[in-house]
This record gives C-alpha cells, sequence and structure tokens, in this order.
C-alpha cells in the first residue's frame, strides 16, 4: 500500500507494464506537440505578442498620446468629451490606460495595420478588447507597440480586466472600426 | 487509549509519547497529533470565513442579485483570495506533512515546540493580514500588485505566516531524518510520504519567492524603499502565487494514493513510475509561474515558452501519468477484491458511500477533466492572449484547487477525524452526501466562470452591465454572458451548502463524535467494499494485475477530450484580429 | 544506503541504482527542485526584464 514503503529493497528495476509504456510514450509525444506548437505559430500563425517594449516615462507617454489625439481628432464623444483619433492607416495609434479610463478612442480602418502603442500612467491596467476577446497586460513605465489588424467593422469595447482600483469597472474605452476610406 | 510511553529519553525535553492506532496499528506521536490537530482545526476556520466571502462574491457577481456595494466587494474578494488560497490549503498543507511524516513513519516529530511557533507565527500573520483586509484600505486583491498599496501589516501578516510555514516545511524534512536514523521504516519512504515530500520541496521555493517579493514591498509599504517595479514583482510574487498551486497539487495527489490505500486496499502499480511522475514535478511544475505572465510586455517568448510548458510539457506528463496510475491501481486492488466483471464493476461497486472514496474519486476526474485541461489550455502561450485575466482563468483554478484539492483535503478529514481525533463522523448519511454537494457546486462555478470567460467576462469586476449612468462608453456582454454567471450564482449556493456541511460535520464530529478505540476503529473509517483482499496487489508489472481496460478506457477519454479541446482553442485563435 | 551492512546469511545486497538513491536522497531532491526555478524562472526572468531597453 501507498502507506507503507515498497516491499521490495530495489524497486526501481522493477519491469513496467506496456500499458504504462504505451500511455507515458503518448503523453510525452503529445507535450512534445504542444511544445513545437507554440513556436509553429510563432512562426505560421498571425497572433502572437509583440515583442517590441521599452521603458518610458509616464509623463513621457501621456504627452505623446495627447499630441496624437490632438493631431488626429475627428470629433469628440461623451458628455466629458472625449476624443476619437483617427490614425493614418498604416501608421501608430496611442491609447493609455489611468484609473479610470483608456484613452482616447480610436478609429481605424478595416484591414489596415496599425502600431497601437499602450501603456498605463498609474497602476497596471488589463487592455482587453471586446467581444473580440483579446487581453493584454499594460504596466505604467513600459510602452509596448503591438501590430493590430481589425478584420471587422463595428464598435467594439475596451474594458479594464486588470483590477485597477475602486473604480476598476467603470474604466472602458473605445475602438470603433469603418470600411476603408469612409468615416462614421 | 494506549498511551505507552517510550523509555524516558536522557534528555527530558527528547522524550515522545506514542499511543498506537488501533485501525491501521502505526504508532501514533501525541506530540505530532496534538500539532496535526491545531493545523486541521484553522484550516476548517479559515475555509469557513473564506467561503463565506465567496458565497458573498458569487452573488455579487450574479448580475440578478448584485448583492454587495463595489467597495464592498473588493473588500471580501481579496479576503476571500486569501483565505481559501493562501490559509485554508497550507493550514491544511502544514496538517498533512506531519501527517505523512511523524503518522505514516510511525516516528516522533522533529521539534515539536517549533512546530507551536510555526502555528502561532501562521495564525498571528494570517489575522493580522485578515484585519488589515477588513479595515477597508488593503482592497489590493491577494495579488497585491504595485503599485497599489495595502496597508504595511498586509504584507507584514504575509510574511510572518510564510516563515511560520516554512519552519514547518523543515520539521517535515527534521522527521524525515528523526525517522531514518531511528529506522522507524524498512528502505525507501512509503509513496504517499515521498508525494508529500515533492509539495514540501515546492512549498521551500514558493515560500522563499513570497519572502523575497513581500519584504521589499513590505519597507516600500512603510516608506523606506521609493520604487517596486511592477513587472519584477509579478514575476517573482508568482513564483510564490502559482507554485503554492502547485504545492496543492502533490499533496492532493499524494492524498489521493492514501485514500485509495486505506479504502479499497489500492497499491501503487509501479513505484518507479509514481516516484518518477513526483520527481517530473519536483524539477518542473514549479516553471509554470509563468502562466500568469504570458501577456506580458517585457519578458521573451523563449523564456515564455520553456517555462509555460513546465519544459517541454515534462511536469504534465507527470500528472497524466498519476491520471492512469491512480484510477489503475483502485482498478487493481477492486479486482482483486473480486470485482473483475465487466469493464466498470470494479468502479460501480467502488465504495461511493464513502465520503472519502467519493470525495477522492470525484476529486481526481473533475481535477483531470475540468481543472488539468483548461490549465494546459490556458498555459499555451498564444491562446492564453483570448483568455487571460477573463473570469475564465477563476473557471480553472476552481477546478483545480476546489474541486481538485479542496474536495481531496474534504475526503481525507473523513479519515482524519477517525484517525487522528479518534473520533467518529456523526450523520453519516450527510456525510455521504457531501462530497457530491460540495462536488456538484464547485463543478458549477468552475464551468459556468470558464463560459463566461470565453464571452469575454472579466474577472474582478464588481459591474458587468456597465449602466450608462455609470460609465462613459458603455459596453454590452452577450446575454449569454449574464445567464452564466447566473448559473455560477447557483452553483455558488450548492458549493456553499455542501460546504457548509462539511464544516458542521467536521466540528461536530470532533466535539460529539462517538470516541473511536479497538472495537470500532476499522467501521469508524466508513463503508468500504464488500469483499477486501488486503496487500491487493502482489507484484509489479505482474500481468494479472495490469487487465486494467476500465482505467484505459478512462484515460483514452481523458486524451480525447484533451486534445480536441486543444484544437478548438487553436481555431478559435486563428480568428481573432492578427497581431504582431 | 547504498553501504548498508551485509548480513553474513544473505549472499552480498545488489547495490541501489542511482536513480533509487536519488529518490531516497530529500535532501539532493531539494536542492535541485529549488535550484531548477530558480534558475530556469526567476533569474532568466529578471535578466530579461532588467534588459528591456529604454522606449525610443
Ligand atoms: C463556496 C465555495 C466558493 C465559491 C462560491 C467561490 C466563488 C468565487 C468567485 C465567484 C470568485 C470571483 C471571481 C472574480 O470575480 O474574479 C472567486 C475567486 C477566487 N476563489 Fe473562490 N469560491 C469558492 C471557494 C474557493 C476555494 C475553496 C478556494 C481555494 C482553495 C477559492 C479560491 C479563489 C481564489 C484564489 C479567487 C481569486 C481571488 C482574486 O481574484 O483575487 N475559492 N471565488
Ligand atoms: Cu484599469
Ligand atoms: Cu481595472
Amino acid at each position: 500500500m501507498a502507506i507503507f514503503p515498497p516491499q521490495t529493497r530495489i524497486w526501481w528495476n522493477e519491469p513496467v507494464a506496456k500499458a504504462e509504456l504505451v500511455w507515458i510514450a503518448v503523453a510525452f509525444l503529445w507535450g512534445l506537440f504542444m511544445f513545437f506548437m507554440m513556436i509553429y505559430w510563432h512562426i505560421y500563425g498571425k497572433q502572437n505578442l509583440s515583442p517590441v517594449v521599452g521603458r518610458i516615462d509616464p509623463a513621457v507617454f501621456e504627452q505623446r498620446t495627447s499630441e496624437f489625439a490632438e493631431k488626429f481628432k475627428v470629433r469628440e464623444e461623451g458628455n466629458l468629451g472625449i476624443p476619437v483619433a483617427k490614425p493614418t492607416a498604416g501608421g501608430d495609434a496611442y491609447m493609455l490606460a489611468r484609473t479610470f479610463e483608456w484613452w482616447p478612442v480610436l478609429e481605424l480602418e478595416k484591414g489596415k495595420s496599425y502600431k497601437l502603442h499602450l501603456s498605463a500612467l498609474d497602476v497596471q491596467h488589463g487592455f482587453s478588447l471586446q467581444p473580440i476577446n483579446m487581453n493584454i497586460q499594460v504596466h505604467p513605465g513600459l510602452e509596448h507597440i503591438i501590430t493590430l489588424t481589425p478584420t471587422e467593422v463595428g464598435t467594439f469595447g475596451v474594458i479594464c480586466n486588470e483590477y485597477c482600483g475602486l473604480g476598476h469597472h467603470v474604466m472602458t474605452g473605445r475602438i470603433y472600426v469603418v470600411e476603408p476610406g469612409q468615416g462614421r | 487509549m494506549t498511551d505507552a510511553a517510550i523509555p524516558a529519553n536522557v534528555l527530558g525535553t527528547l522524550a515522545a509519547k506514542f499511543r498506537t492506532c488501533p485501525a491501521t496499528g502505526l504508532k501514533v506521536d501525541l506530540a505530532a497529533e496534538r500539532l496535526i490537530k491545531a493545523n486541521a482545526v484553522a484550516a476548517v476556520v479559515f475555509l469557513m470565513i473564506g467561503g463565506i466571502f465567496g458565497l458573498l462574491v458569487a452573488l455579487t457577481r450574479w448580475p440578478a442579485v448584485h448583492l454587495l456595494s463595489s467597495d464592498m466587494f473588493y473588500l471580501v474578494l481579496t479576503a476571500h483570495g486569501l483565505d481559501v488560497l493562501l490559509l485554508w490549503i497550507i493550514f491544511f498543507e502544514i496538517a498533512i506533512l506531519y501527517f505523512a511524516s511523524a503518522i505514516i513513519l510511525s516516528s516522533r516529530i522533529a521539534a515539536p515546540r517549533w512546530g507551536w511557533v510555526a502555528f502561532a507565527l501562521m495564525i498571528i500573520g494570517g489575522v493580522m493580514t485578515n484585519i488589515a483586509v477588513l479595515q477597508g484600505d488593503s482592497s489590493v486583491m491577494f495579488t497585491s500588485y504595485p503599485p497599489l498599496k495595502a496597508q504595511p501589516h498586509f504584507y507584514l501578516g504575509l510574511i510572518l505566516f510564510a516563515v511560520g510555514a516554512l519552519i514547518g516545511c523543515f520539521i517535515f524534512l527534521g522527521t524525515l531524518v528523526i525517522a531514518k536514523e531511528e529506522r522507524t521504516y524498512e528502505g525507501s519512504i512509503p509513496l504517499v510520504t515521498f508525494g508529500a515530500l515533492t509539495a514540501c520541496i515546492i512549498a521551500v521555493f514558493t515560500i522563499a519567492s513570497g519572502a523575497i517579493i513581500l519584504i521589499p514591498t513590505f519597507l516600500w509599504s512603510v516608506g523606506y524603499i521609493s520604487h517596486i517595479d511592477t513587472l519584477t514583482y509579478k514575476l517573482v510574487w508568482w513564483g510564490m502565487g502559482h507554485s503554492s498551486q502547485q504545492i496543492n497539487v502533490s499533496a492532493h495527489v499524494a492524498i489521493w494514493y492514501l485514500i485509495g490505500a486505506v479504502t479499497v486496499g489500492a497499491k501503487p502499480l509501479s513505484e518507479k513510475v509514481s516516484r518518477g511522475a513526483f520527481l517530473l514535478y519536483i524539477f518542473f511544475l514549479q516553471l509554470a509561474s509563468a502562466h500568469h505572465l504570458l501577456v506580458e510586455p517585457g519578458l521573451s517568448s523563449e523564456w515564455k515558452i520553456v517555462n509555460t510548458s513546465y519544459m517541454m510539457y515534462l511536469a504534465v506528463l507527470g500528472s497524466m501519468v498519476h491520471g492512469m496510475t491512480v484510477p489503475g491501481s483502485i482498478e487493481a486492488a477492486q479486482r482483486k477484491n473480486g470485482y473483475t466483471h465487466g469493464v466498470f464493476e470494479w468502479l460501480r461497486k467502488a465504495p461511493w458511500g464513502n465520503p472519502a472514496f467519493a470525495g477522492m474519486f470525484l476529486s481526481l476526474v473533475m481535477f483531470g477533466f475540468l481543472g488539468g485541461i483548461s490549465g494546459v489550455i490556458l498555459g499555451t502561450e498564444q491562446l492564453n492572449i483570448m483568455m487571460h485575466n477573463t473570469i475564465y482563468v477563476p473557471g480553472h483554478f476552481h477546478a483545480t484547487v476546489v474541486t481538485g484539492t479542496t474536495l481531496a483535503f474534504m475526503a481525507v478529514t473523513y479519515l482524519v477525524v477517525p484517525l487522528i481525533f479518534q473520533r467518529q463522523i456523526i450523520w453519516p448519511k450527510l456525510a455521504r452526501l457531501q462530497p457530491y454537494l460540495f462536488g456538484l457546486g464547485a463543478a458549477g462555478i468552475s464551468v459556468f466562470m470558464m463560459g463566461a470567460g470565453t464571452l469575454g467576462v472579466a474577472r474582478r469586476h464588481w459591474d458587468i452591465t456597465f449602466p450608462a449612468s455609470d460609465v462613459m462608453l458603455p459596453h454590452g456582454y452577450p446575454p449569454m454572458a449574464s445567464l452564466m454567471m447566473g448559473l455560477n450564482g447557483l452553483s455558488a449556493i450548492l458549493a456553499a451548502t455542501g460546504g457548509a456541511l462539511y464544516i458542521a460535520i467536521t466540528v461536530g464530529s470532533i466535539l460529539f463524535g462517538k470516541k473511536v478505540d479497538a472495537s470500532n476503529a476499522a467501521a469508524s473509517l466508513g463503508p468500504m467494499p464488500k469483499k477486501i483482499v488486503r496487500d491487493a496487489v502482489t507484484k509489479y508489472g505482474d500481468a494479472g494485475t495490469w487487465h486494467l481496460p476500465g482505467t484505459y478506457v478512462l484515460v483514452a477519454l481523458f486524451f480525447t477530450t484533451f486534445v480536441l479541446y486543444y484544437f478548438v482553442n487553436w481555431k478559435y485563435l486563428s480568428e481573432l484580429w492578427p497581431m504582431q | 544506503m547504498a553501504d548498508e551492512p551485509r548480513t553474513e546469511s544473505a549472499l552480498p545486497l545488489e547495490r541501489i541504482p542511482f536513480m533509487q538513491r536519488l529518490l531516497d536522497n530529500p535532501f539532493m531532491l531539494l536542492f535541485i527542485g529549488v535550484v531548477v526555478p530558480t534558475v530556469v524562472y526567476i533569474l532568466w526572468g529578471v535578466m530579461e526584464i532588467t534588459q528591456i531597453p529604454l522606449a525610443k
């Protein structure tokens, strides 16, 4: 029994049954497969987290984001007038996280790639794009540049899914995706 | 009680007193027994407190009920994570370590006084952190990611608790040394003790990581350090946060073997294979701490892939091996016991009326199918993009740590109460029901949270309806998400009922249960298979033993589910917006 | 364990295989179990974090 010491003095040399060996082999090969699947996806897959990251002073990031929003503003939204920025297709886009908002709203064109710069100003936040359900952690002091290509037209919510304080649940943002060449 | 003092030691302090267990014949060190009792009772108390918090959280997350205010919700959620994940589990694990060393090896426990120091530190620490949370200024979740800042005594309490637990680990190791020197057993330690050793080793790394990161964080909270790097904190913190879950895995696998042995007479099919599987845990299981850092900026994919895969899934291999050898050893024993008809007679006629066995088998199946599979999916670097920080994550870990670990710990309680507390279980009929009730509820919370998570619902989130009155840019989840969260609330009520029953039975039995003595010792362990042949498996690798068709079917079913679910998730991933 | 005293009556005891001796040695296991994650997970990870470049 498992609560008594092994019965034989040398148990390491006991034979292992064939069924057990088969299962060990299957499980081992499946593990290898799953391991190489991740590598395969880095080479051939289209959804991989960008490795482009740099340390940045939150104040600098805030500054750059405001300049971006200023430059590309197409309209304002909400009672507080959040700017909606429509960056040039293929260009840079900025979105910052702070308690408790994602700022600014972005308007992107379907099928175009954008370099999305993400960072936080205060604590960690969770960039959660809905209903696509893509989730990326956002740290203060780290600028993460992600190349993103929207594939469908619509209104997408950005929620915060890292607990960031007592207003965590009111922290929302938005991304609009429109047909190329059109606005809303 | 047969208190037989061994010849008084020259050094009076070393003299240990023993009694002989009427059911197993093991020599029980009374000092170890007292420590086990204290730690187990503390564990149950914190489970009760934490369980109530869990119910409140679930009822708040049920949109139609939405019980607590937002401030209270975050406070209670912090307390829930803390009380169940750290306090309940680790107190119980310390009890298991003492049991698996001193009791199973019939040895005296090393340094019982230090055992009490450890216990006191853990209690003081646990209470201190709870106070910090309940005071309301430390709703930072039990992960306490800086720069969110809690009160200093929040961190201090955790540090004291960790130091206490570390002392407990060294007492376990010390007891192994004593048992070996005093030759209380022959040859190698029993498999259950080896499983506990695995847990202890992982615990040492876990607690060390915790101390390394919490001490500077404490200093930061009192103002001696100006800055804590958010990413480094997270890296080291999860060395504790996730590895502690690996302590659970090792501990509850050990318990599966223990309960299999006691209830149906199961014996490991192969010591080599089972221990080899634990060895893979010792080597690689702790690397999985990277599961929490897969969508983090600033760590390379190489680091992520090597760590998240536990070095090419070698630790998963260990789990898959246990997944076969545990049911396999039960099937072998039951076939030896005479249940040889068809593929599943051994399982049908297993002692399902014994809560220890029922809880253990449910724990095994649900840990594997719900927790294990979802864990590997979550831990796949790219698939994590679809799930990170959604409520899929708590769904997954309630399958591991609640239907797996907690249920296994509950199951073993039905043996610990008669063996250690020497009391019979009161209300045997209700006790029979308890594992099913709790298991069903816990499976419900796991599955429905996972379901809501695939629809994007965030974890740790007070209000998923985003009313336009509160938020500037409203967002709506699909109605299915609210349904899932409602079903989660209903399951939570079931689980809480099962949990309350467990606590009532345990506490009631300890206080009012009939005394266990030689006359009723065997019966006190609950219903056993009608026929039982002790020492069920006679030889390793013996062809007769290895006719285990039922286990093969279970394993094949598991593997098929695993593979299908794995590929379904890659398919979903391929439909996301391309991102580099 | 490997060099247990031999009883006169029995044949010389067979040497215990390396793997079994490893598995019977809690402190060796403790050493491995702490070093592997410390190196592969913590040290490697911290190294990467310290090497994050400054943003342009
Ligand atoms: C009556 C039983 C239980 C119920 C109804 C329950 C329910 C829940 C719910 C609804 C959440 C919140 C998820 C969220 O909003 O993010 C949660 C979180 C959690 N639960 Fe439980 N739970 C129970 C028992 C347990 C047990 C026994 C454990 C551990 C052994 C556990 C560990 C946790 C942890 C670690 C969290 C995460 C806290 C955080 O995100 O900071 N739960 N639970
Ligand atoms: Cu946030
Ligand atoms: Cu948040």
